[in-house]
Parts: structure tokens; sequence; C-alpha cells
């Protein structure tokens, strides 16, 4: 980690939900290891992509960040503060920092609430504007600044495309002008057409504003496009982390390659000169994950100490940090 | 050749409490024996329900084919009764749908919904429709086919029960499937399996295959013919080659020029479509793209364009400037 400390720190994070089964006697019979031991850390004005497969605990370790979900064990430090250790009102002032932008920009907005109180609610809650009028000022602010027209705030989401629901999503996470957001698959449900026009959006507003993003997705090409380091997560483990065009310029572990190969690139010469081979196999139970390492049934390069031994995140490179004990 | 599946002038409408919506709105294309064609659009472009007219699977109210002729294998589709039409379905033409957690009923062992369809579109007795059952998972890469037969839907993950869909699909020998999105709820890795499964049997056995997606990366790697549509109209058509490197559509070149890439070095910035999805209740009689369109002049306002040629035969496009856009480089 170079000189200055980082914005955000997770240290050995696990989080893992049971499993439990009865009706009157409840009892736990397993757990599903959601994430299991990542560390990482995020740098001021980056954003650090967060990809794999459904299931792989990217989700869930935004969930740990944004304290939705109390972590089994581990630490996250946010500007050098362990946030499980704080009270409730230092939770509460923490929060206005830390903010989110969903997937769904049908279910993630209040189909009852005007979009003016949509963004309006959260300055309301964290006593940033001290009337209605300023509030609704700020309200019109941040609709122009999301490109939307300061007039959507009397609409309701259902009057409003997939597209600009996401710029009220945007808006109200900017109302209480964090330094931080998580981004979870903010542009996978948008049409092509106006994904772009969203991408560019976070980029404009990461730059006026001075923010950080966890960016969290499972479409590459986004990734690269927007990140400038990203870690690769698989079975609730990191497996690759790495400087953006080191990942995918040159990807170390298997399974990083297996998924950059399976991405068709919107180019037929390029696909019908290309010998592909699929990764054989799916991704095992989280409940019963294979013993060494996660990724060894699947893996093509595997060898008998994959099997009983799990990697450790090693630095291959400068920066460059791969869980595989068969690459170098 | 004759053309295996030939749509001609088909229109579906919608009435709907906004008014009426033309989802798909004068669409003709064809596709051959054997051929895989690409439907591109976003949402709301038709593309999903154009391929459900031809099934004839629209909700009637509020849906309804006003036009139009969809001719199978010399057949018009329109014009057959419903007892007849149920006879195509799943046994001419197979289906496979994006969701398969959803088109699987789940209170049917897998066995069941393979061995229905023998039975009901074949006679075939128990026996041998479970052995052919057994066959059809192995054809669709599942281990242990005899063990899966039995299990249901919910003990199977989304990748296993989109390869259950296919082996229904294929289970009459069909010579037209239709994939409306079949990967778009799967996984990378997942999908490049699914996909590689649908393209190598479809090849194998000589079955055409229509597969409606959003994904431009999917159509390059697996589609021969390219149809993109556009608020219920085809507005390009062509091979895949010829749409991808030589678009003639303003749209079809603006979807490739605002994607990311992993094969090209990265930009600086997107250059995305600026403006909002059609609302199709308010369409004029005008280009639908125009207000979209970065070479909208006066005459796109006056009248819609006709799909007509533009550069190589075969490749068709509904722009009055399509000659001109040749000119455009795709990359940004």
């Amino acid at each position: 980690m170079s000189e200055a400390r980082p914005l955000l720190e997770v240290r050995d994070l696990h989080m893992h939900f049971p499993i439990s089964e009865g009706v009157l006697m409840r009892r736990q019979i397993g757990e599903v290891k959601a994430v299991d031991g990542i560390h990482f850390s995020v740098r001021r004005g980056e954003t650090l992509g967060l990809v794999g497969e459904s299931g792989c605990g990217k989700t869930t370790t935004g969930r740990c960040i944004l304290q939705l979900e109390q972590p089994t064990s581990g630490t996250i430090l946010y500007d050098g503060i362990d946030i499980n250790t704080l009270s409730r009102r230092e939770q509460l002032a923490l929060r206005r920092r830390i903010q989110v932008i969903f997937q769904d920009p049908y279910s993630s907005l209040n189909p009852r609430m005007k979009v003016g109180d949509i963004i309006g609610e959260p300055i309301q809650v964290h006593g940033l504007a001290p009337d209605a009028a300023r509030r609704i000022a700020r309200v019109r602010e941040l609709l122009s600044v999301c490109g939307l027209d300061p007039t959507f705030a009397d609409r309701y989401p259902h009057e409003m495309s997939g597209g600009q629901r996401q710029r009220v999503g945007i808006a109200r996470a900017l109302a209480l002008e964090p330094e931080f957001i998580v981004c979870d698959e903010a542009v996978s449900a948008l049409d092509v057409s106006i994904q772009a026009q969203v991408i560019n959006l976070l980029e404009d507003l990461r730059e006026r504003f001075g923010l950080t993003y966890l960016f969290i997705a499972h479409d590459l090409s986004v990734v690269r496009h927007l990140c400038q380091r990203v870690a690769v997560m698989y079975l609730g483990r990191i497996v690759e982390l790495a400087d953006c065009d080191a990942l995918f310029d040159d990807p170390l572990h298997p399974y990083t390659r297996a998924l950059l190969a399976a991405v068709p690139v919107p180019d037929p010469t390029i696909e019908a000169g290309r010998a592909f081979q699929p990764v054989r196999g799916e991704v095992p139970s989280p409940i019963n994950p294979p013993a060494g390492c996660v990724f060894h049934p699947r893996c093509t390069m595997a060898v008998e100490s994959c099997r009983r031994s799990r990697p450790e995140l090693r630095e291959l490179r400068p920066g460059h940090w791969v869980a595989c004990s068969e690459v170098n | 050749m004759s053309a295996l599946l030939d749509v001609r002038n088909l229109h579906t409408e919608f009435r709907t409490g906004a008014g009426l919506v033309r989802a798909v709105d004068g669409v003709s294309y064809t596709v051959d024996p054997g051929e895989t064609v690409a439907i591109v659009g976003e949402s709301g472009s038709g593309k999903s329900v154009g391929a459900m007219s031809i099934l004839r699977l629209i909700p009637d109210p509020p849906g309804r084919i006003t036009q139009g002729q969809i001719l199978f294998a010399g057949r018009d589709l329109l014009g057959l009764s419903a007892d007849e039409m149920r006879a195509v379905r799943g046994n001419e033409i197979g289906m496979v749908f994006q969701e398969p957690m959803t088109s699987l009923n789940p209170v049917l062992t897998i066995g069941r919904q393979i061995t229905e369809t023998l039975q009901q579109h074949r006679g075939a007795d128990r026996a041998t429709a479970d052995r052919r059952a057994v066959e059809l998972l192995s054809l669709v890469g599942i281990a242990d086919p005899e063990r899966r037969l039995r299990q249901y839907p919910h003990q199977l993950s989304g990748g296993m029960r989109q390869r259950i869909m296919i082996a229904v699909a294929l289970t009459c020998e069909p010579r037209l499937i239709i994939a409306d999105e079949p990967t778009t709820a799967l996984d990378v890795t997942i999908q490049a399996q699914i996909l590689e499964l649908m393209t190598g049997l479809t090849r194998r056995l000589n079955v055409a295959l229509i597969i409606i997606t959003h994904n431009l990366g999917v159509v390059a790697r697996y589609a021969g013919r390219v149809n993109v549509m556009y608020a219920g109209r085809l507005v390009e058509s062509g091979s895949a080659a010829e749409v991808y490197h030589d678009p003639r559509h303003p749209y079809t070149l603006a979807l490739l020029r605002s994607v990311p890439r992993l094969d090209r070095p990265r930009q600086a910035r997107l250059d995305p479509v600026e403006g909002q999805p059609p609302d199709l209740t308010r369409l004029d009689g005008g280009c639908a793209f125009r207000p979209r369109c970065r070479f909208a002049v006066e005459a796109c306002a006056a009248s819609q364009p006709a799909l007509e040629q533009a550069g190589a035969a075969g490749h068709l496009s509904a722009c009055f400037r399509r000659d001109e856009i040749a000119a455009t480089p795709v990359a940004a």
C-alpha cells in the first residue's frame, strides 16, 4: 500500500449466513460462506471494480460496507475508523459519507413518492436544508446535475424511463454530498443505448465532486472502462486484484482468463477467428465449497496440491495480486 | 432454396390505457433452413412480440395480430385453427425463453415435462418417451440423466434449467427454434456454455435458430444474419459482418459506437446514443429514431423510410441517408 491512507480498507472480511431447518425446533444445519476472508482497499478518488458471477459475494461485500449486514468477522476501516465500533449517532453521520446506487431503478424507488420527495427525503432526515424552499431548490439542482429537467421533481417514477429513473437514484445518492458511493450493478438493468449515458454521468460526477466508487458489476467491458483497479471474486474470495490495464491485458488467474475469454466482443470477424472453449462446469455451492482452491474443479491448470491447500493472494507483479499457486 | 420461415408485413398491436401501441409495425424477414438469425433491439423494440406473434402466443386482448402473413414451410400460420397451431408449437417450432425457472413447470419432474411433449405430439408410449428423454438430456450435456429426470426444476441450477429448456425444445426434432434472450439471466461463463451448446446442436441437427437478444457480442459470435429493430420496425438487416463493419442505419451505428469493448483500447469517454427510448403511443408518421439521430434531415419527419438495399446484396437499411452513413467510422 502506498503513502496515503486508503479511504476504505477491508480486512479479512467474513460474512456467513446460517441455514436452518425445522419449524418448531430451529437448528442450524450449515452456513453459506458468502464472503470468506477478503482483503482490499479503495484509495481516495479511485474507482475499484468488484467483479464476479452471481453468488460470488460481491453484493454482500458492498452491503457489509454499507452497514446493511453485520459481518461475521473482519474489520472495515473507513477513513481509518472501524465502522463496527461506532455508536448509532456516529453511524448515522457515517451514512452521510457513504451512499449507494442500486441495480434496478424500478424496485429501488418508492412508486408512491414523487421524485422530488425521493431525493428530498435524505436531505430532510439528515437536516441538511433548513426549510422546504431550500430543500426544493437543492432537489432541483441535483436533478439538473444528473441531466434531468428540474420539473421532473413533480413526477412519479412510473412516468419515467429506466434511464431517467436511474438518474433519480443517482441524484438521491448525491443528495447528502457523500465521498464514497457503492454502485451495485448500477448500469446493468439499462438498455444498451442508455447505459453509455449513465456511465458518462457517473464519470462526470466522480470528477466534479471528487467521489470514490466501489463499482460492483458482472459486465467486464463496463468495469474496464470505468475502473482504475479491479478485484475478481469467486465463491466468496478474491482470486485476483490488479490495476485495470494489467488485469485485462495480462490476466494471471485461470478464472479471470476464463471469464475474459467468455465475453463475446461485438465483432463477427474477431469472433469467427477465435478458438473458443467455454470453461467447464458450474460454480459450486457456497454451502459446501470445494477444499483447497475453490476454482480447482473447473480449472484447466489444476494440479494435485490445488485440491488440498487454499492459495493466498500473492503479489506476483507490483500491485498485481493473484491467489493461484500455479502461476508465477 | 426456399425460406423455412417467411414473415411478411407483420403488424401486432396492443390496446393499452395510454393508447394504441404498434409493437410490431410492418416487419418482413426470412429464415432459411438451418440458418441462425439474430434479432437485436432494446426493450420495447418489438423483438419479443414479433417472435411471440410467429407462435401466435400474443394475449388477446389486449394484443392482436392485425395484418401480415407468417409462412412456415409454405403454410400461413395465421390461417391455422387453434388445434392446428398447437400441433406446430413445440413440435415443428421449439421455444427457449429467457427465464428457465418460470418457463418450466415447478410441480412437474423434468422427465415429465419432456415426455409430456413426446406423448402429446408424437403419441409415444411411456417407455419410448422415457428412453428418448434420457437421450435428450445427454445430448444437451447433462450428466447422470436418469437421476435428473426424476428431479424438479428448483433442484437444478440456472444453467442446468436452460439446458433442460433446450432439451424440451429439441424433443420433437423441430425445424426452427425461437430463443428469446436465452442467456440473459445467466452468468457469463454459463452463457458461453449454453450458446455453444445451442449453436452446436442446431448446426448438427440442421435446425434453424432465431436468437432474440440485446447483447451485441452474442450476435457477433453466433449469428449469420442480423435484424436490428427499433420502435417496432426493422431498421437494418444483413449478414453479421456487413451490419457490424459497415452499418447503414444511424441507430445501428450509434449502438455499436456506444458500447465499451474489450477488443479495443480504453476510450477516454463513451459516445452514447443521446435522448430517451421512443414512447410507442406517441409515434408520428416520420422515422421513430429521428429525435435521437445525428443524421436527421427534414425528410425524416415527413415519412418513414422503407427498408431498402444499402451496400452489398442482402444488406438493407431503413434510412434516407443510408449511403452517406457508410462514410462514418464505427470506432468512436
